[in-house]
């Protein structure tokens, strides 16, 4: 394809599948294995060393794994988009399958925020679920989430399949901040936003580096699962090729 | 030779949509029917109790008529991708977006407006306080073109798709809650005698954003359906 | 203008090195064909042989894989098609519940009319005058497919794209078509037509192209 040329060197490169398939399978087990041993400091500190929170007690730690949920559903939402921007304007293959890979990921995220939200609201609120704006806006996105994967499942053609997923993730970009406005003005119930990356922040230092650390560990841990799904994706789409009967053939001895 | 004008194929799109509306006007009434219904089971499930009903009319109402909605938006474009038509449409020398705009609002016009034209007669069977019913219509004369537009082009993107019936009621979802939100937080406030024109801006400046970007999405994704 | 006499100088249809592959199967290609005015071009093939593939790649409605697609000249985008190209496919690509008068007056809104013929006319052509105002769906599939040739003689595009147009056709309407080919040859206007080889191109003159399955 002509437009193609624009893209830099090393992404075109990048973008052909058996290069990427390679370079996946040697990134993977050291982003998982990080991902692990963050996750576990993460956690230790955030479970055990840091201090009680004056008001909610123990109850407030299930945050080192809610807010980072939060963070990375979003996070993922964004990966998404600019795959899907990327599969939109050049047809690239490898950008169609990653932008469908991200979004099983980003919806578990998801769906693990909700769960844990709704864990926290019981003592919180005295309620499993509550109409507050995060919670909803969070459900919301689940539901664009579901449907971008129910849209790419229902299309017979794969890359067809993709594309038309891709212009409903581009479409939910559009949309989710009027989700967030609308129903922050539909109801205003909800502690302000406590953690600021960038600027002073309000809560505990002790409570601080955990919860970094925890946001760290979900990166790394999204960018493996994607590219562990976008390695089996690609086998999957290039299943007629010479390189991924090889591969196929290889595991298939193994 | 005539040169084709848009103005002229906007005509002609128009005339044969309106034309078959018209040659199946039966189907035109399955929306207000499935209304009437709605309407109907809500005081048997909730009971007789008029203050109740009065307090909940506005959004029922509201949700009847999205619903109404959802089963023509799911076939818009099924028979223009089945009998050819959607290609002729592609190879004329007019900007697909202008075409599906012209097809939106034909669709809009045919299903959407009989809906809104019969929401006081529903509004009468669900008690809902006479002062409130002009703000409800003009929610709903913002709410119902804003929800075609964005479920047309919805509805092209699953125009190739399996069971999209439900597929497209769940991706309308995100796209319906602010516009539900802004609707029905109108009625409220009117209601409760609160200022309403904001929410309601908020709807007409959705609608203006939505008539600008939607026919373009919805033409991108009529060039997907088609590769089918 | 002399835009419009490089135009006229180009070949109606060029393609070079055109392939598509479907999820990286071949389908057909690499194909070089040139269509000048005039020409009436046969693509022979058996079913499946991916002709109808072919015409939806020069339609634009599907992309190719490789090659290049000029049409006048112009490298094949939305403008370059804009009115010079005149699809017909399997389906009719128009309304059952319509007549054959509703539906071709929204083709010529859409696509404009050719100099001295208007919609009587052009169901005159296809002797369909006595059914100008009956829905397709009353219409048999040889008058329905008739239904869909009177565009032919409506629109003005010069390059026709006719997919298996005999289809469904008596021995008169293969007739129909033919005359209604050679017409447009001899205004010098091209077509490409395809046929699975059951019925004979009567036009002595036309050059046939056997597409070539990919291996």
């Amino acid at each position: 394809m002509m437009s193609r040329s624009y893209l830099p060197h090393w992404m075109h490169l990048l973008g052909s599948p058996p290069v990427f398939y390679r370079f996946a399978g040697t990134l993977r087990p050291w982003l998982f294995w990080s991902a692990l041993l963050l996750a576990a400091i993460g956690l230790y500190g955030g479970l055990v060393l840091a201090p009680a929170d004056y008001q909610q007690g123990d109850a407030y730690r299930i945050i080192f794994i809610h807010v980072p949920c939060a963070w990375m559903s979003l996070f993922a939402y964004g990966c998404m988009a600019v795959a899907a921007l990327v599969a939109m304007v050049w047809r690239v293959k490898l950008a169609e399958v990653i932008a469908m890979e991200c979004a099983p990921v980003g919806a578990a995220f998801t769906l693990v925020t909700l769960i844990t939200g709704s864990l926290w609201g019981k003592p919180m609120w005295g309620a499993w679920w509550t109409w507050d704006a995060r919670l909803t806006s969070e459900l919301v996105l689940l539901f664009l989430y579901l449907g971008v994967i129910g849209l790419d499942h229902a299309i017979e053609d794969r890359r067809r399949g993709a594309r038309a997923a891709s212009l409903l993730a581009l479409v939910g970009v559009v949309n989710l901040p009027i989700v967030h406005y609308s129903v922050v003005w539909w109801n205003t119930l909800h502690q302000g936003s406590t953690v600021q990356l960038l600027g002073p922040s309000k809560i505990a230092p002790g409570m601080l580096w955990p919860l970094l650390t925890m946001a760290l560990a979900t990166h790394l841990y999204f960018f493996a699962s994607v590219l562990n799904r976008t390695r089996v994706g690609l086998l999957a789409v290039e299943g007629g090729k010479e390189w991924a009967r090889s591969i196929v053939a290889e595991n298939a001895h193994a | 030779m005539n040169a084709p004008n848009a103005g002229a194929a906007c005509r002609a799109l128009l005339r044969r949509e309106f034309t078959l509306a018209w040659r199946r006007r039966g189907e035109m009434l399955l929306p207000l029917l499935y209304a009437v219904i709605v309407a109907t089971l809500f005081p048997f499930a909730l009971g007789p109790d008029n203050a109740l009903l009065a307090r909940i009319s506005g959004g029922v109402l509201l949700v009847t008529v999205l619903l109404a909605m959802l089963p023509s938006l799911e076939s818009m474009f099924r028979g223009d991708l089945e009998d050819g038509s959607l290609e002729q449409l592609l190879l004329s020398p007019q900007p697909l977006p202008l075409l599906a705009l012209v097809r939106i609002l034909a669709h809009w016009s045919t299903t959407a407006l009989p809906l809104v034209v019969a929401t006081p007669l529903l509004a009468l069977l669900l008690r809902l306080p006479s002062n409130v019913l002009p703000v409800l219509l003009v929610a709903l004369l913002l709410a119902t073109p804003l929800l075609a537009l964005l479920g047309a082009t919805l509805s092209a993107l699953t125009a190739g798709a399996r069971r999209s019936a439900i597929l497209l009621s769940l991706m309308l979802l995100p796209l319906a809650v602010p516009v539900v939100i802004f609707a029905a937080g109108a009625v409220a406030a009117a209601q409760a005698g609160l200022p309403f024109l904001a929410p309601l801006s908020w709807l007409a400046a959705a609608l203006v954003l939505a008539l600008a970007l939607a026919p373009f999405a919805c033409a991108a994704a009529l060039r997907i359906a088609i590769e089918a | 203008m002399s835009t419009d006499a490089a135009r006229n100088d180009a070949a109606l249809l060029c393609v070079r090195a055109l392939a598509f592959a479907r999820n990286d199967e071949p389908v057909f290609g690499p194909l070089d064909f040139t269509l000048e005015r005039g020409e009436t071009l046969l693509v022979e093939g058996d079913n499946g042989s991916g002709k109808t593939t072919l015409l939806r790649v020069l339609t634009g409605t599907l992309a190719a894989s490789a090659g290049e697609i000029r049409i006048a000249g112009h490298p094949a985008t939305h403008d370059a098609f804009a009115g010079h190209m005149v699809f017909l496919g399997h389906q009719p690509g128009m309304k059952n519940d319509l007549s054959p008068c509703e539906n071709l007056a929204c083709l010529a809104g859409l696509f404009g009319t050719r100099d001295g013929a208007d919609i009587d006319s052009a169901l005159r052509e296809v002797d369909l005058a006595l059914y100008a105002d009956t829905p397709l769906r009353l219409l048999s599939a040889g008058q329905k497919k008739r239904a869909a040739l009177a565009r032919l003689a409506l629109l003005p595009g010069e390059l026709w794209l006719l997919d298996e147009p005999y289809a469904n056709l008596d021995r008169h309407g293969i007739g129909l078509v033919n005359a209604l080919v050679a017409a447009h040859a001899a205004r010098g206007g091209a077509t490409l037509l395809t046929s699975h080889g059951a019925v004979r191109f009567a036009d002595p003159h036309a050059r046939h192209v056997r597409l070539a399955l990919a291996a």
